[in-house]
């Protein structure tokens, strides 16, 4: 990978119980970028976020994000400088939602005093007590993103990110996309939808786990 | 390793506390076992005091079991799963973080049992005080192995089923240690010549967590 991309992927292919998931995918991302990958359901927009993440392992091809290499190195290394943001919770549903970046801002020595401003930003303060699972799925996606505001990430993969969310939650990520890609961090988004920001990006499309086009 | 360690039995015992899922279905399952031992058994006290170590340790058994499900589960909502593992967090650490929250669950409930030992199987209360060391040593030591073979069960429905299995082998000498120290307790004699098994069993559980869960997890 030469340092002018952030992530590499050559013929990338990820195969799960016997299903290719990624069928080859070849792609690169330049840092402080946003790319948004589109595509029908099943067409491997999940997995080449969760390869990108270091969560899926590759199965053949290359790949370096982060300077990991997908194949061969320590993809814990690499799951360290990435946030993600699934569709499901990402939090402890037991703990409050305060508790919860509690717990992220520990387990990666992010002060804690960036728990509150984070809250502040999503409009949780109101709710930093309450248990995650008492939250309505769009307050979930704000805690979930609560959680990368804390951590911090030099990578942020989000996938589906509008999903559960209304209009002003959608407008507080469009400002926070673009905060952090200002900030030189690289975002990729998946997305059904046309991505309501109007941050320059680069779009993806994925079909039958191939990246079919690129604009 | 040890600031993970910290780090995550305290927030799994946070979620038990707030839960309260050992408080309202754990520990009372295990109490209605012992009741129903003691009935079983009938109104002999002699009778009862000669089974009450091994209906003891059948019940330990079982609660273990459900509290190590329950220690698994904590972590295997999808969308925790791919959120906590990119905080990278050391497995070594979590391992012995889960091992310390389980290992308090446990003792907690197995003061509730050995209470409920003395109540309902009428065992007497000065032996059954005697056994308290081996009982937090053999606690301990389930713990540690019920962690590692939890992660070693996966996620799905594996863990319910395949836990009993693969752990027997593990855990059935902790409990034959662990009730013949109970035995040896009440008959009046030492019971720590079983206490080399289970510390021996305990820190090799430990090693073996320390080393392989990382594997585990990404398997």
């Amino acid at each position: 990978m030469t340092a002018k991309f952030v992530a590499e992927l050559e013929d990338a292919v990820v195969i799960a119980g016997g299903f290719p998931l990624l069928a080859g995918v070849t792609m690169r991302l330049e840092p402080g970028t946003l790319t948004v990958v589109v595509g029908a359901n099943g067409a491997g927009k999940t997995s080449l976020l969760r390869l990108l993440a270091g969560l899926d392992q590759l199965t053949s091809g290359t790949g370096v994000v982060a300077g990991v290499d997908l194949a061969r190195g320590d993809r814990r290394l690499l799951r360290r400088r990435v946030g993600w943001l699934g569709h499901e919770g990402s939090f402890y549903d037991d703990l409050s939602v305060e508790e919860n970046l509690h717990f992220a801002a520990r387990a990666l020595s992010r002060p804690i005093a960036d728990v509150a401003p984070a809250l502040e930003r999503v409009g949780l303060a109101q709710r930093a007590s309450a248990p995650a699972r008492r939250l309505s799925a769009g307050q979930r996606r704000r805690l979930a993103l609560a959680w990368l505001l804390v951590r911090r990430p030099e990578i942020w993969l989000l996938d589906e990110p509008y999903a559960s969310l209304d209009d002003a939650a959608r407008d507080l990520l469009d400002d926070l996309l673009v905060d952090v890609v200002g900030a030189g961090a690289t975002v990729v988004a998946s997305a059904h939808d046309p991505l309501r920001s109007e941050q320059p990006r680069v779009t993806l499309t994925l079909a039958g786990g191939r990246v079919v086009a690129t604009s | 390793m040890i600031a993970t360690a910290w780090l995550v039995a305290g927030k799994d015992l946070r979620i038990e506390w707030r839960s309260r899922v050992l408080a309202w279905q754990v520990v009372p399952f295990g109490v209605m076992a012992l009741v129903l031992s003691g009935l079983a058994l009938g109104p002999t006290r002699a009778g009862h005091s000669s089974a009450a170590p091994g209906l003891f340790y059948l019940v330990v058994l079982l609660v273990t079991l459900l509290a190590i499900n329950r220690s698994q589960a904590i972590e295997r909502t999808p969308g925790t799963r791919a959120s906590v593992a990119t905080l990278g967090l050391d497995p070594a650490g979590v391992f012995l973080g889960k091992t310390i929250a389980l290992a308090v669950e446990l003792w907690v409930i197995g003061a509730v049992l050995l209470a409920g030992t003395v109540l309902f199987l009428h065992t007497a209360l000065a032996g059954s005080l005697t056994a308290v060391p081996s009982l937090v040593l053999t606690l301990g030591a389930l713990a540690a192995a019920g962690t590692l073979y939890g992660a070693l069960t996966g996620e799905g429905a594996g863990p319910a089923t395949l836990l009993p299995v693969l752990a027997l082998p593990a855990f059935a000498p902790l409990l034959i240690a662990g009730e013949r120290a109970f035995s040896a307790a009440l008959a009046g004699g030492s019971p720590w010549e079983w206490w080399v098994i289970t510390l021996v069993a305990l820190v090799a559980y430990l090693a073996i967590g320390v080393l392989l869960y990382g594997v585990l997890e990404e398997s």
